[in-house]
């Protein structure tokens, strides 16, 4: 198929046609950059969501019993609701729509010159089917009995029997919910994996490719090799549960481990699909704002894929209590403590492009840095938790909610805010308040880590997690412990409000902000070099490539970026 | 509308962009039967009495079934070399003829599993019965939605557009092709 590869571009006719109406340009449109805009936003209305949610259950922790502002009394089934649908919805309806189907969508096309995803139609029904999912899963808080309480990993036979966990519809619902999701990723994911191996402008190889796109497409790949067996069990677990067979039941020669071991094959992996692009994201920044070549940026890509191997071989660390034979969580704790080398190795990397750089510390670059540290304290508090002897003390106290939130929140929060105002310019064309934004960013750093550092202190004391009032346990409810709960729900509470910032400043600098320049950043990648924000089509000319993309203070060049489209 | 955007028209792997996106979505395809495959393969060697249950399914309706399946590739693949010379109609016929193959491949299939179900062997009768229904169902489901993307690419070969298809819907009949011949000595001729 030769004549495909040297073909040379030309426009379609219909290039560029005026869009009929509202509905047709923002609703049924397979422009790539409004459907990045569509999962952004509805990723942004859920995370805030997500966000009430976790006001209410932790005022009932902190405050037994209390009137919730907003929300009223919190009965002990609303409180299960409310832990599963927020862990379930940060992870699936914000982390992924964020930062991979948003992030990619938008930044996919962009930076590998071309001017669309290779199938248009399908990247708009992988979108629709996320919608739906999304209101799948509002739907069923709305069903007898209330949403689904069985955590967000729910293990059976609590997730499968309707008359333990007392929400047959809610339960049913969310695993159809959360299967509809995987589905809308798999199609989106395949757009993506095809588009950047496939559509890359002339010129431009394979290491000439940004890191954010690499890490977006391994993300991509990651979920794609790890998500069918929990396709799988999803569809197994709906059949439990409506059609009465015992895949779970071990009365009847099922084995409810199975599905931990079908959910966290899928898990772990899922955790470096959302961590990668978050990692893509802080590099591109990074090195725009350290004004300093990618360190090791061919490293940086061998790691990612050594880490996307090794996700598949640690799973099991997640069930070290759950009657697995010690020699296997010997071996799984190998593997874990292995795969934190790759991941701390990425670490390095960034610091090493930090050292010696022209550090400007814009907005953005606050948060990337952020990312950084924050993400370090996630990292290592994990490897308490993958070393078996340790977890079987650690496991499902507050010290692995704390872990896995100070991996989640940087990748979730600081990693998409990041990414929302480095690129801000480019999406909506007009450039977003510096001073807001500072303030924001510490609005949220600092109660970030006043939330989730006495969680640390409070696992370690022996709290557990997923109990809904802790007054029943003199032992957990001493009055330190209990200063200890106030403190994180009243940090939780401030870095809640400081978010309105957030949202103003978004809004009125969407509308009112300083109109963008094509690139404000002098930054060297192909996004920057079409109109701010770009037309359907995104170049009227396409560009060719000539160089890498972190070509920044080269010696002897008088500006000190160059642009990958600009002939040497 | 057709919306052939640029990207679409592109190949810097130097292979044709249908083609690299038919064999990623097998690499879902293979991870999803995958787990359930091992699944069932765990299970049944922890309870070796499952034998007994496998002995009541139709060996010889299975492996009828097999043939069937495997003719319809076989006429895929003619299809495929029909559209590379350029001859959609001969192509649309021989699609066709693999539309027929998994129509006969089900038709048999529903009688199987009516007498089965007729002899108390239900989705709930037990483990084996479970995995047997979930595993061929979602096959079956393949079979459907990978008949109903035929019908769709012989309409068009059929005035020869799109040729290239013919190729993409021939890849993933012989993946569907492929699950089905590890089905059926794991449900079938596994005692």
């Amino acid at each position: 198929m030769a004549e495909i590869a040297h073909a040379p571009d030309h426009h379609p006719a219909h290039h560029g046609h005026a869009e009929s109406n509202w509905f047709i340009k923002y609703m049924w449109s397979t422009d790539h950059k409004v459907i990045a805009l569509q999962y952004m936003f509805t990723g942004m209305l859920m995370a805030m969501i997500a966000g009430f949610m976790a006001y209410v259950f932790r005022m009932q922790l902190a405050y037994p019993g209390m009137n919730v502002p907003f929300f009223g009394h919190v009965s002990p089934e609303q409180y299960n609701a409310l832990i599963t649908n927020h862990g379930s919805i940060m992870v699936f309806w914000v982390a992924m729509p964020v930062l991979l189907a948003g992030f990619g969508n938008f930044l996919i096309p962009l930076m590998c010159g071309c001017d669309d995803m290779v199938f248009p139609r399908i990247n708009r029904l992988s979108y629709q089917l996320f919608f739906i999912s999304a209101v799948v899963l509002v739907v069923s808080w709305f069903v007898p009995g209330g949403g689904f309480g069985g955590a967000w990993t729910a293990y059976p036979p609590l997730s499968a029997v309707g008359k333990y966990n007392l929400t047959p519809m809610g339960s049913s619902l969310w695993v159809l919910a959360v299967a509809l999701e995987f589905v809308a990723f798999l199609l989106g994911g395949i757009n993506f994996i095809v588009t950047a191996m496939n559509a890359r402008a002339p010129g431009m190889r394979a290491f000439d490719v940004p890191l954010a796109v690499w890490m977006i497409v391994t993300a991509s790949l990651l979920f794609m090799a790890s998500v069918g067996p929990l396709i799988a069990g999803a569809v197994m677990l709906l059949f439990d549960q409506n059609l009465g067979t015992g895949f779970y039941n071990p009365t009847r020669g099922g084995d409810p481990v199975l599905w931990q071991h079908l959910f966290w094959f899928f898990g772990h992996p899922e955790v470096y699909v959302v961590l990668l692009p978050a990692m893509g994201i802080v590099a591109e920044i990074i090195t725009v704002f350290a004004r300093k070549k990618m360190f090791g940026y061919k490293t940086v890509i061998y790691t990612v894929v050594a880490t996307g191997v090794l996700s598949f071989f640690v799973w099991a660390h997640h069930q070290f209590v759950a009657g697995i034979d010690p020699r296997m969580a010997n071996v799984f704790t190998v593997t874990t403590v292995i795969i934190s080398i790759p991941i701390a190795e990425m670490c390095f990397l960034y610091i090493a492009t930090l050292y010696g750089g022209s550090i400007r510390f814009t907005t953005p670059m606050l948060w990337a840095l952020a990312f950084i540290a924050e993400f370090l304290i996630g990292g290592v508090t994990g490897i308490y938790l993958g070393a078996s002897g340790a977890d079987i003390f650690f496991h499902d106290t507050y010290f692995v909610v704390a872990h896995f939130h100070y991996t989640f929140y940087p990748i979730a929060i600081i990693g998409t805010i990041a990414g929302i105002t480095f690129w801000f310019p480019k999406i909506f064309g007009r450039m977003m308040n510096e001073t807001l934004g500072k303030i924001h960013f510490w609005g949220t750093i600092i109660p970030f880590n006043f939330i989730f550092i006495p969680m640390f202190f409070l696992g370690l004391s022996g709290e557990h997690r997923r109990i809904y009032d802790y007054t029943h346990f003199p032992d957990l409810a001493t009055p330190s412990m209990q200063a200890l709960r106030i403190t994180s729900t009243v940090a939780l509470v401030i870095m809640l409000l400081f978010q309105f910032i957030f949202i103003f400043n978004f809004l009125y600098s969407w509308l009112r902000g300083r109109k963008a320049e094509k690139n404000p950043w002098r930054s060297n990648t192909l996004e920057w070099t079409a109109d701010s924000p770009p037309p359907h089509g995104n170049w009227r000319e396409m560009p060719t490539v000539y160089r890498g993309p972190y070509e920044y203070a080269t010696p002897g060049r008088d500006s000190d970026y160059w642009p990958q489209d600009e002939r040497a | 509308m057709s919306v052939k955007t640029i990207a679409t028209q592109r190949a810097s792997m130097n292979i044709p962009t249908g083609r690299l996106a038919v064999w990623w979505v097998l690499v879902s395809e293979i991870v999803i039967f995958g787990g359930v495959l091992v699944s069932y393969l765990m299970h049944r060697l922890g309870h070796p009495e499952w034998g007994e249950q496998a002995a009541y399914t139709n060996l010889w309706a299975g492996a009828f079934n097999t043939l069937v399946l495997l003719t319809s590739s076989l006429a895929a693949v003619l299809a495929h070399q029909a559209a590379e010379k350029g001859d959609g109609p001969k192509a649309a016929r021989l699609l066709y003829l693999t539309i027929l193959g998994g129509l006969i491949f089900l038709i048999v299939k529903s009688f199987e599993w009516t007498h089965e179900i007729q002899e108390g062997f239900t989705l709930q009768a037990g483990g084996f019965w479970s995995y047997y229904y979930t595993a061929a169902g979602l096959h079956a489901f393949h079979v459907i939605a990978g008949m109903g993307v035929i019908a769709w690419v012989a309409s068009s070969a059929k005035k020869n557009q799109e040729l290239h298809r013919v190729e993409n819907v021939g890849i993933y009949w012989h993946f569907v092709d492929i699950v089905w011949i590890f089905l059926f000595p794991l449900l079938y001729i596994a005692k």
